[in-house]
């Protein structure tokens, strides 16, 4: 007779928990990334981006410009809109990203508008990321219909303007015809990169330590550089494929366009691969095995997946979430590459996403040295 | 007289902490070239520790002591001690998903070997293992893996070998095979440091040391050790041994009661005391005592009882 024991039951749960309470890196992760869960979700994450930068390059300074500006920074969707007075600043505004939009007011707008004959307002977007665009566009076309409405009321009398008051074209630059593809494939690159650097390099130093293997490698007279580059170069091979299957697949499947220098996306990748490489080495030294190794990339790569704009549009995030999203590498690398891609971007315009990648490596590397030595002695 | 020549291990007054732990104590040892020495000690009392420190893999506290092995300094020079020295680890530790010929392989280009293929080969034929060469090393069994290693760590040529707990899980014959390749090997002039819990291994060794929470008991050949501790044991045998034991247990003079079958062996330090309480408790006709010579066995377990526990384990 050896039916269900409910003392036996309570033994066993009894142990489980005793041992998940010695593991503290996974209790940690089951109470930690719930809540990172809650908070990315719950209060950074904004499928409906507002408060967008954007530029305006007016050549007419009447009150009818200026309250369709004013109209737009009513709206919520744009945010600090700065008056620019050169064709090629606002172009270098746009090409850096530091303005997703630039709104160009012509010459004659008032005088146009006055005579009812629907002056032309263009804007560009900076449709890279088409979902971060879309809703603000929208806004703007409602704008155009609207805005002035309560101006013109006065001038025109009670003629009702029959088609909107002016006719606005929307130009969306990079993407024009706002494929979501275009977006995502070489975001792809840079997620993809992320998951295996950090897993495989992680894996591989917790391996030989979880099976003993490590300390026969000590005891010969390989030196610590040699042990650590040659299990990483593997990895970094295995990356560069991924990278090429990635590229040839957004050339030849997805077509996306290739307006920038091969030799520099190789040149941004390697740097992001190193980037990643740092960090799973180190993770590697503090992880005591696998498991824990594998725990501390998924605490990583979710936030990276999430805030860094691949899944989710960058601006629509809360100033603190755009802070957070900015530590990563992958955040940067987004914006490298689609800079690359889509628009072109050279490596002057691309350094201000470029250093911030060299200093996490370099603040992961200072970390990294102070667990390395301890695992050794 | 080059003390680097004679001695393949002159170590003195090494001391290793781990955070709060003092794991080795003052430790001294010296091996002779071309000597088996045994490394005796219970579990937990540093021998692994002072292994490490000894091939390089760890270093010890900063000024305390200094030494040498193979005349290299085992402070400064680790990466001239790791050339020439084979370290086989307490637990398998070659990679069981490559196979018994890459494994060796591997091994090779680690010491940077020349001739790397003829020594595999040689390797490979020496442990007789040419026909399985290709089959995963995690797949052999524990006395194979045992082998392997040996090979392993014999594949460069080391003037010394560090054996920790070799033949931990291997069966009797394997062991007695392992045994005579180690003695093999001296009589070529290796140097073997070799750790054990088996009393017929550390008898077979031409020296010891015993070693107890980090400190050095004792040392000498066997015979020496033995004597050294002057302890005197009794065998007695006759009716209901186990109450006697109890009986024995409690009373002065008594180290250890230890039974044999159907003999009890008692041991102690001071042979007057001893005679006494055996007097008092084996009146009976039945019974039979009579003075045999202490065993290595007994003077361990004399030493591990005196020792103290000086730092308590996790």
């Amino acid at each position: 007779m050896n039916g269900f024991s409910l003392s036996r039951w309570f033994g066993i749960i009894g142990k489980e928990f005793i041992q998940l309470k010695r593991d503290r890196l996974t209790f940690g992760m089951i109470i930690g990334v719930p809540v990172m869960q809650l908070l990315l979700f719950g209060f950074a994450i904004n499928a409906d981006p507002k408060n967008l930068p954007a530029a305006v390059l007016s050549a007419d300074n009447s009150p009818y410009a200026r309250t369709f500006i004013r109209a737009m920074e009513n709206s919520g969707y744009f945010r600090g809109v700065v008056q620019v007075a050169r064709e090629d600043e606002a172009e270098e505004l746009i090409a850096h990203g530091a303005v997703q939009f630039v709104v160009n007011i012509p010459e004659n707008f008032s005088r146009l508008l006055v005579r009812g004959e629907q002056p032309q307002i263009l804007v560009e977007a900076d449709a890279t990321d088409p979902s971060a665009t879309n809703n603000a566009i929208g806004a703007l076309q409602v704008l155009a219909a609207t805005a002035l409405a309560r101006d013109l009321a006065g001038t025109l009398g009670a003629a009702p303007p029959s088609p909107a008051p002016i006719d606005l074209r929307v130009h969306r630059r990079y993407n024009p015809e706002g494929i979501s593809a275009y977006n995502i494939v070489p975001g792809l690159l840079g997620t993809i990169l992320t998951m295996t650097m950090i897993l495989m390099t992680g894996l591989a130093v917790t391996r030989e330590r979880e099976r003993g293997t490590f300390e026969n490698l000590l005891a010969t007279p390989a030196l610590p550089i040699e042990v650590l580059t040659g299990k990483i170069v593997p990895y970094i091979m295995i990356g560069l494929i991924q990278v090429g299957l990635i590229f040839l697949a957004s050339q030849f499947v997805f077509n996306v366009p290739m307006k920038g220098n091969p030799a520099v996306l190789f040149f941004v990748v390697l740097i992001f691969i190193a980037a990643n490489l740092t960090l799973g080495i180190t993770f590697s030294s503090i992880a005591r095995n696998q498991l824990q190794a594998m725990q501390m990339t998924f605490f990583f790569f979710l936030p990276s997946i999430l805030l860094s704009g691949f899944m989710f549009p960058y601006r629509g995030m809360p100033e603190w979430a755009q802070w957070l999203a900015s530590i990563l590498p992958l955040t940067h690398f987004l914006v490298l590459v689609r800079g690359i891609m889509l628009k072109g971007n050279e490596l002057p315009e691309l350094w201000p996403q470029i250093w911030p990648i060299l200093a996490f490596m370099l603040v992961v590397i200072l970390l990294g040295l102070r667990f390395y030595k301890r695992t050794l002695d | 007289m080059n003390a680097g020549t004679e001695f393949a291990i002159d170590v003195r007054g090494l001391n290793k902490h781990f955070g709060p732990k003092h794991v080795v104590r003052d430790f001294s040892l010296q091996v002779r070239a071309g000597e088996i020495y045994g490394f005796l000690g219970p579990n937990g009392s540093g021998k692994t520790t002072s292994i490490r420190m000894i091939c390089g893999l760890l270093t010890p506290d900063p000024g305390s002591g200094s030494g040498t092995c193979l005349g290299y300094d085992v402070l400064r020079e680790t990466a001239a001690i790791k050339r020439e020295v084979g370290y086989m680890t307490q637990r398998f530790s070659l990679w069981e998903d490559l196979t018994i010929r890459e494994n060796l392989n591997f091994v090779a280009r680690m010491y940077g070997m020349k001739h790397r293929r003829e020594a595999v080969d040689g390797a490979l034929e020496r442990l007789g293992l040419q026909s399985r060469a290709n089959q995963l090393s995690g797949a052999l069994s524990g006395g194979w893996k045992q082998r392997l290693s040996l090979a392993a760590c014999l594949l460069h040529q080391p003037r010394l070998l560090l054996l920790d707990e070799p033949t931990a899980g291997v069966d009797p014959k394997a062991r007695r095979d392992f045994w005579e390749e180690i003695h093999a090997l001296a009589a070529d002039g290796l140097s073997v440091l070799v750790s054990t819990h088996y009393m017929d291994e550390a008898e077979r060794c031409h020296r010891l040391a015993y070693i107890a929470y980090g400190k050095l008991l004792a040392t000498g050949t066997a015979a020496e050790v033995v004597s050294s501790q002057k302890l005197h044991t009794y065998a007695i045998t006759g009716p209901n041994l186990a109450p006697l034991s109890t009986a024995l247990r409690a009373l002065p003079g008594v180290g250890q009661v230890t039974p044999f079958g159907n003999t009890l062996h008692v041991t102690g330090q001071d042979d007057s005391l001893l005679r006494a309480a055996l007097a008092a408790c084996t009146s009976d006709a039945a019974y039979r005592v009579e003075p045999i010579e202490s065993t290595l066995e007994d003077v361990f377990i004399s030493l591990m009882a005196g020792a103290t526990d000086n730092f308590v384990e996790q």
